[in-house]
């Protein structure tokens, strides 16, 4: 880590392509994307090897899944906060997307009102609430996926962050507040539809979401979010702003100490965690056809944190795959087995927490160290982490 | 000091002009200055009526028993504890009681704790790039370079303090005397006028002792350095001046043999620590 600090390139934005973790973060997702479209659009359907329509969809659900929690790793593994309502900025960006879905329906609707969406037209509304102008227009709802779950996380952020409320007690307000938004989100007058949430989308940008052509779009396109996403979060915490974020984890009054002021730095890196998971909300919402409260529910919120542990903090790389391997586990298990995987989960769970306590990323850096250890060629090293053990 | 204030005196440059390098005004002698201070606790006046002074390039050692009020003074100069009355100043033109915490540690008061807290996850070389006197607003932070000037000034410090060869390990894995060293070295990052050390030696081997010893004198002359100590053998071996706290106010002032002989330090402090120690 310290190499790097020393030893890389000075643009911030660019520092994470030197980084060989993030080269081979790349290579496997692109490689990974470019299998998936080839295996899709060249291999004929019938051949053991096609990947059906079906699947490229549930794996553009996993990809916007491990954005979410590469989001979430960002602000638990280098900031020490541990966020239970990440869900909330999710669901939101995914409403943001929702309701311009909504409004691209137009008059096809099944009441084929020319504004109103459906629940507007059957809840006898005779016009648009003022919150959801502007939604007709891509760019602005676009716009809003991110600036929505930012607003919410730099207002939010802002009053606990500025109180010096941190640990348990942020955890526990944060649970709240996703909580607070499923309940207000359930109800019909907010104007979102209520427990039915958004659905019945046709078109995105003028393209059909039922053809393969715009679903195997929106899997490529969460891939390079997922990619762009990443590499943001890397040149964060390889930039000196992300040293003093995980010494800000490690030590908050000693960093205020130092003369940063930690609460700044604190609302910066939650707003843009909290972008991003909109982003993720945003790109998961066309893929499975539907928005609604659930989303918002606490045990989503807490089931991120989830794959995150699994998958081994403040690495990103290792939220990533634990994002794509509980998913794939869960949807395995509930077609095989639906009343068994809570226990999955939990199993799961509990076997990393004993045997991997840094989670799967944790063995590969073991591994990587082991190799390391095994071939000290550099004489230079070996002195001094001699010197360091004695 | 608030803008308008400074704008209306008009015998002196405005405070947002003067150069960036040198804010603090030290014509008159003193750097830190402590007048009539007060601090009470629900009523229990933890510093009382306290007076001190501590010169440009001094090194002062602050003795005194437990509850004399050594750490509720550092508390009061970083801006951590406000006093009920009393004024002090830092140089002859910066109002502490008027300041925060992160504005007094960038005009160059650094403090360190007795207990050492260096940053464990990141390495030695990354602490003291952390410590570094920069700008440390979000953005220029989060487009912070590494130059080859900053690489020299952390090389420069890690040579001060003995920890080169480690500057590339977790701080975690130092010695309780390395981590001591290594929060010296943050502090001397800030480029510091004044360096506030609480109990350096506590928990220290002899050579350690030593080694800190060498490193505190060392100091001094380039910066002011205030240390709070228990260690009388370690106090003996740096200390030119020796200010005796007691109850929250100065009861002695002077070299380490006039405070010695002091009858009324005698009586509450030294003459308990020599039968202690015998």
């Amino acid at each position: 880590m310290s190499l790097t600090t020393e030893s890389s390139t000075n643009f911030w934005l660019t520092r994470p392509f030197s980084e060989r973790s993030t080269q081979i973060f790349l290579g496997v997702l692109l490689a990974a994307l470019a299998l998936v479209t080839l295996l899709h659009v060249a291999v004929p359907p019938g051949n053991p090897l096609h990947v059906g329509a079906y699947t490229v969809n549930l794996f553009g659900k996993y990809l916007s899944y491990a954005l979410l929690a590469v989001a979430v790793d960002l602000v638990w593994g280098y900031l020490g906060i541990l966020s239970l309502g990440h869900g909330a900025f999710f669901a939101i960006g995914g409403y943001a997307m929702g309701m311009y879905l909504m409004r691209q329906i137009g008059d096809r609707g099944t009441y084929g009102h020319p504004v109103l969406p459906d629940f507007m037209v059957f809840l006898n509304w005779d016009s648009l609430p003022w919150f959801w102008h502007g939604f007709d227009m891509a760019w602005f709802a676009f716009a809003m996926v991110l600036l929505a779950p930012g607003l919410l996380a730099l207002v939010f952020g802002f009053l606990a962050f500025r109180s010096r409320v941190t640990g348990v007690y942020l955890s526990i307000i944060t649970q709240a507040l996703t909580f607070a938004l499923m309940l207000a989100f359930f109800r019909n007058e907010m104007g979102f539809g209520g427990n039915n949430g958004l659905t019945d989308f046709r078109e995105i940008v003028g393209f059909d979401l039922r053809s393969d052509a715009t679903r195997l779009g929106l899997f490529l396109a969460t891939g390079v979010a997922l990619a762009l996403g990443y590499i943001l979060c890397r040149a964060i915490v390889t930039s000196k702003l992300g040293r003093v974020s995980v010494a800000t984890r490690d030590a908050e009054a000693r960093t205020r100490f130092l003369g940063y002021r930690v609460e700044r730095f604190q609302l910066f890196v939650f707003v843009v965690s909290a972008m991003l998971a909109g982003l993720a909300g945003a790109l998961y919402v066309p893929q499975v056809g539907i928005i609604n409260p659930s989303e918002f529910s606490p045990i989503f919120s807490i089931e991120i944190v989830l794959w995150v542990a699994l998958g081994g903090r403040a690495t990103l790389y290792g939220a990533v795959i634990g994002a794509i391997l509980v998913n794939y586990a869960k949807t395995i298990f509930t077609g095989v087995m639906p009343d068994a995987w809570l226990f999955a989960l939990g199993a799961m769970f509990v076997l990393v927490t004993v045997f991997l306590p840094k989670g799967v990323a944790g063995l590969f850096r073991y591994l990587k160290r082991r190799k390391r250890e095994d071939q000290t060629t550099d004489p230079d090293h070996q002195h001094t982490s001699k010197e360091a053990s004695a | 000091m608030s803008l308008l204030q400074s704008l209306s005196q008009r015998d002196r440059v405005f405070d947002f002009m003067a150069p960036q390098a040198s804010p603090v005004d030290v014509r008159h002698g003193p750097i830190l200055y402590m007048e009539d201070v007060t601090v009470s606790f629900d009523g229990f006046k933890a510093i009382n009526n306290l007076n001190l002074t501590i010169n440009d390039g001094e090194l002062r050692c602050i003795i005194g028993p437990n509850g004399a009020g050594k750490t509720t003074m550092m508390d009061i100069i970083t801006g951590k504890t406000r006093p009920n009355s009393g004024s002090v100043w830092f140089g002859s033109r910066h109002n502490l009681l008027h300041m925060n915490e992160p504005d007094i540690a960038s005009l160059g008061i650094g403090r360190k704790f007795q207990k050492p807290t260096v940053f464990e996850a990141l390495s030695v070389f990354e602490n003291l790039e952390l410590a570094m006197a920069a700008d440390k607003r979000i953005f220029p932070t989060l487009t912070a370079r590494m130059t080859g000037e900053i690489k020299d000034r952390i090389d420069e410090v890690l040579e001060t303090i003995g920890l080169k060869a480690l500057r590339h390990q977790p701080a975690g894995i130092l010695s309780h005397g390395q981590k001591q060293w290594l929060e010296i070295g943050m502090l001397l990052m800030q480029r510091p006028r004044l360096l506030l050390v609480d109990e350096p030696v506590a928990g220290m081997t002899e050579q350690e002792m030593e080694r800190t010893a060498e490193l505190l004198t060392g100091l001094a002359g380039k910066q002011s350095v205030v240390v709070v100590e228990h260690d009388m053998g370690f106090v003996r071996s740096i200390a030119r001046q020796v200010t005796v706290l007691h109850q929250g106010s100065v009861l002695a002032e002077g070299t380490m043999d006039q405070v010695s002989n002091d009858p009324k330090v005698i009586e509450v402090y030294l003459g308990a620590d020599d039968e202690e120690a015998a």
